[in-house]
């Protein structure tokens, strides 16, 4: 029930920090909204969790500021932030039932046992963990635990948001998919801001509405799945979504254009500076098709994968991939490329021209 | 679980047997060799049947012993169980005060247990010891080689000395092998101290301090040299424990029948005890 800053936030799990790369969480600036169900997507040791155990209060960040509706709330402990959590494995109190479990959360906060138990089977109903209830929660499989763990966390109405650790990384995959539509229906339910960290980009496209990827500490782009399939901000983003990622492909910039084994090519935004020492092209598979002109390369395999092919390609500076219609023909040998003009953008050390 | 039957593997069993036999079975044999005869040495023996098992059982000499003996195991476990688990919960977590904690709380452990006896007889003597000097100089009238509270006082604070640590321990290693998510969990889920302690702690404790418990009772049932060297088990039999009363049965009077008898009664108590404890402590962890 609050809009949740991050302001100026750097985190480094060590005591002194020399450069970039001691530091877990740098330079994070960004607002979550109230109610929003947002996915945070990165590779494994991108600083996820450093940053989801920094607002719930967990972890103190080294620089900057928490702030829940404009009100700062950095030294505040996680009961005072009323935030609930979920982890990526199960925890579980042993000598408890499955029942005392779900309930421990809000007999903690001293809650009337009847609302408890109402609430409490509210919630088990939905995890469908009812006939279970006054078994010892010591005895569940995994995905049953990890359930509890789950229940623990959506027990409670009044929190102020609802974080998810990769909460699904040991459920199997079909309950993993029902759980999932799960979550989505409870936020549409409860409406609570619901931050849900993965490594998963098909998790993540499909649980958020804004999708925020973070790359070695840093947040490079916030936004629906569709801004980051069609307008990467960072090579990162452009290679880390997608299936194949983008094509990123080393080129030069002259002036103001963009020039591809001595071939300009045509991007989104004309180029300002050349003061980059790495400078790429970006463009997804999705939007290149061959043509009579343009970029000469030789066709090295084609791969079908029943909803379209994927065509290897080399080119002068790189290998480029294409995706194409599965009833289009493919040339053999020498082709030439076309890209795309409004989904081709320039990259200057991995940030997008604009 | 499907299990191959082939009575072929027994031979495998064998070698162990054999072992097994030369270094428990065979030397318990001839305790239970004496325990059912009476014998005036050259190998002459005569059948007593339960003879033996009967007058120990009746005596009064060992019911004091026996009487003593719980009274100390139960004290010390008391006070070293809950002791032990607070040091260890009290110890650092990370850095360098770790090693530093681990290796001053193992150093007890590494003293020959004759020598922890001599140690703290000297510590406890009434004129020079610096213990028993202080205690007296404090106005407590102190003499452990006189009165009996005070030889109960210096046993039981020598075997805390002494055998605490292993109980630490055992401990730290159970509450190390906690996972932080359990505390951080417990931190969103507001638990108390004491709640993370007695929903998390203790339970992820239970198999170590199983163990700790088991290995405090046996040792300290069976407590021997310390004393000894301590004490001597006096004043009068103040302090005269189990094994300290079947030493002097077996070799000071040469009464190897009931000494014989008293051992095997000895033993059943120890395997006894720690069967039902261990079986009381288990019984939930079948479903895991």
């Amino acid at each position: 029930m609050a809009k949740i800053t991050l302001k100026d936030l750097s985190h480094s799990y060590l005591k002194s920090q020399s450069s970039d790369v001691d530091w877990a969480v740098r330079n994070v600036n960004i607002d979550w909204n109230d109610g929003g169900a947002y996915a945070l997507l990165g590779p494994s040791g991108c600083g996820k969790t450093t940053l989801l155990n920094i607002i719930s209060g967990l972890i103190n960040p080294t620089k900057g500021n928490i702030l829940f509706d404009d009100k700062v709330v950095s030294n505040l402990n996680p009961v005072e932030r009323n935030i609930a959590q979920i982890f990526q494995f199960p925890v579980i109190y042993d000598t408890m039932t499955v029942y005392d479990n779900l309930a421990f959360p809000l007999r903690n906060r001293k809650i009337d046992e009847e609302k408890i138990k109402s609430k409490v089977h509210e919630i088990a109903e939905m995890l469908e963990l009812s006939s279970t209830l006054s078994n010892r929660a010591s005895g569940l499989t995994a995905d049953g635990k990890q359930k509890i763990s789950l229940g623990r966390g959506l027990v409670r109405s009044d929190v102020n948001a609802i974080m998810f650790d990769e909460p699904l990384t040991v459920i199997d995959p079909h309950l993993k998919w029902v759980l999932r539509s799960k979550l989505k229906e409870l936020h549409q339910k409860i409406n609570r801001t619901m931050i849900y960290v993965t490594h998963d980009q098909t998790e993540a496209l499909t649980f958020a509405d804004q999708v925020v990827v973070m790359h070695e500490g840093q947040i490079v782009q916030t936004g629906t799945p569709v801004d980051l399939f069609e307008k990467p901000k960072h090579t990162f983003v452009g290679y880390f979504i997608g299936s194949p990622g983008m094509n990123l492909i080393p080129c030069e910039f002259r002036g103001e254009e963009v020039i591809l084994n001595g071939k300009k090519i045509e991007t989104h935004k004309k180029v300002k500076s050349n003061s980059f020492s790495k400078t790429e092209i970006g463009v997804r598979p999705e939007f290149i098709n061959f043509s009579s002109d343009g970029i000469p390369v030789k066709v090295l395999s084609v791969s079908n994968t029943g909803r379209h092919k994927i065509v290897d390609t080399q080119s002068e500076s790189g290998k480029i991939k294409i995706i194409a219609k599965s009833s289009d023909d493919i040339p053999s040998g020498s082709a030439f490329l076309n890209f795309k003009k409004e989904y081709t953008y320039a990259y200057g050390d991995d940030w997008i021209i604009e | 679980m499907n299990k191959t039957i082939n009575q072929k593997a027994w031979f495998f069993v064998i070698p162990v047997f054999i072992l097994v036999a030369f270094n428990a079975i065979i030397p318990l044999m001839t305790v239970v060799n004496y325990a059912f005869q009476e014998t005036f040495g050259n190998n002459v023996f005569m059948w007593e049947g339960t003879r033996w098992f009967k007058q120990i059982m009746l005596s009064e000499r060992f019911h004091a012993s026996l009487g003593r003996q719980f009274l100390f195991t139960f004290i010390i476990l008391f006070i070293q169980i809950p002791l032990g688990i607070a040091i260890a919960l009290s110890m650092p977590k990370e850095g360098i005060g770790v090693p530093v904690c681990l290796v001053l709380m193992s150093m007890p452990l590494l003293i020959p247990w004759n020598v922890v006896g001599a140690m703290w007889n000297i510590f406890a003597l009434p004129d020079i010891g610096f213990l028993g000097h202080s205690l007296n100089a404090l106005g407590f009238d102190y003499n452990f080689t006189q009165q009996i509270g005070d030889a109960w006082f210096t046993t039981i604070l020598m075997d805390v000395w002494h055998w605490t640590s292993l109980v630490v321990l055992l401990s730290y290693a159970g509450l190390q092998s906690i996972q932080p998510a359990y505390y951080q969990a417990a931190e969103i889920d507001g638990a108390s101290r004491w709640a993370v302690f007695t929903k998390i702690e203790l339970p992820k404790m239970k198999k170590v301090l199983t163990i700790a418990i088991l290995l405090r009772f046996m040792d300290s049932f069976m407590i021997y040299t310390e004393p000894f060297v301590l004490t001597g088990g006096g004043p009068g039999n103040a302090t005269a424990f189990l094994s300290i009363d079947l030493v002097k049965m077996a070799l000071g009077q040469f009464d190897l029948g009931p000494a014989a008898a008293m051992s095997l009664i000895y033993f059943f108590i120890v395997l006894l005890v720690c069967w039902v404890f261990y079986t009381l402590m288990m019984r939930n962890e079948g479903n895991q």
